[in-house]
């Protein structure tokens, strides 16, 4: 009697997932934060050191056949950021790195989209970072396998221009003013491109 | 040459351990980013310095005990003198080699004066870094232990046996003519 009703609840979400999937692309796109990736890159005294972000999530609606329509929005966990050495890591959420107190959430909205051809869109929008709002040009590849769409890509920021690295820290002769941002986006739900 | 390297070099040791003590100890900060690369740069440095001073030697042997000073002295020490100076060009090299692997596995590459990416050692591993720190920690020591007993050594024959030994390495032959 279990089994049978286990079974049934079985063949209900089997039901509901197949009709997930044949609703159109408009329907419901996800960001799978498990599988992707925001990391960044920046030199200390020429050393090259890595960093990213644990906790972000997005709102996607992208239609590859209506550009104009489609929007992304991030909103990033600043706290979140490891440069993977504890010592170091206690000093980001201070007021001269990061100031997560005041500033917990790094956002990007996207503008429009442009597509370049072969799965290459060029994505302008406004960055947020501590405060600090940026137009950037984000160029973005995307591939599909299956109903999984990846997305990868990467754009430099300047640290300063978002006051990340204040006072003693503001010396770029320490730490580079360049910061390369990378991300690997893991998508579901997004229609052929 | 061999005594401009001596001295050259003594000085260096000197100043890295102090920085070294200095620096470790420090929260992050500027200083101590700082403080870091320098004594890294120092670091391979001195190693280049010391292969060169090897090189030197081997091209150019530096003078035996004189005779009268080695039949003065037991022979355990004459073992002990030579036993010292073989322990401190290990270390020469040991104490360099050990704090460039520490930085490849604690994921801070030496960038050599902020323009030349030198190789990694190992792969990054932090739990082996920490290991490995106190490894550079330990041989550091230890040769800084070494030198001074090699300086107590020195001095002993200078103000103890008065056998004018220490004439032989002081900077004043660096310039023949002033002799």
């Amino acid at each position: 009697m279990k089994a049978m009703k286990f079974s049934s609840i079985l063949l209900t979400l089997a039901a509901a997932a197949s009709l997930a999937t044949a609703m159109p692309a408009s329907a419901q796109q996800n960001l799978v934060p498990a599988q992707s990736d925001i990391s960044f890159t920046f030199k200390q005294m020429g050393v090259p050191v890595d960093g990213r972000f644990k906790k972000f999530d997005a709102q996607i609606s992208f239609d590859a056949t209506k550009l104009a329509a489609s929007k992304v929005a991030f909103t990033v966990n600043i706290a979140s950021a490891t440069l993977g050495d504890p010592a170091t890591d206690a000093e980001l959420p201070k007021a001269e790195w990061f100031n997560t107190a005041k500033f917990p959430q790094a956002t990007f909205s996207s503008s429009s989209f442009k597509a370049l051809g072969g799965g290459k869109y060029e994505v302008a929008g406004k960055l947020s970072i501590k405060g600090q709002s940026q137009d950037v040009l984000v160029p973005v590849t995307m591939t599909q396998v299956g109903a999984v769409t990846t997305a990868v890509g990467s754009f430099p920021i300047k640290r300063l221009s978002f006051k990340i690295g204040e006072n003693e820290w503001a010396d770029t002769s320490m730490v580079a003013d360049p910061v390369q941002v990378k991300f690997k986006l893991v998508l579901s739900g997004i229609g052929k491109l | 040459m061999a005594i401009v390297l001596h001295w050259l070099l003594a000085l260096v040791i000197l100043g890295m351990f102090g920085v070294g003590l200095y620096m470790s100890n420090l929260p992050v900060s500027p200083l101590r980013l700082k403080l870091y690369n320098y004594h890294k740069w120092a670091g391979i440095s001195f190693l280049a310095l010391t292969v060169l001073r090897l090189v030197w030697r081997i091209t150019h042997r530096p003078p035996a005990l004189p005779a009268a000073i080695e039949k003065a002295m037991p022979a355990w020490q004459t073992r002990v003198h030579h036993a010292t100076h073989q322990v401190l060009y290990a270390l020469f090299f040991a104490v360099p080699l050990i704090g460039w692997a520490y930085s490849s596995a604690a994921g801070f590459p030496i960038v050599l004066f902020g323009v030349i990416p030198l190789p990694d050692l190992l792969a990054v591993d932090k739990e082996f870094a920490k290991s490995i720190k106190e490894l550079h920690a330990i041989s550091a020591f230890a040769l800084v232990g070494l030198a001074g007993l090699h300086i107590a050594a020195a001095l002993k024959h200078h103000f103890i046996d008065h056998d004018g030994l220490i004439s032989r390495i002081l900077p004043g032959r660096m310039w023949p003519s002033h002799s």
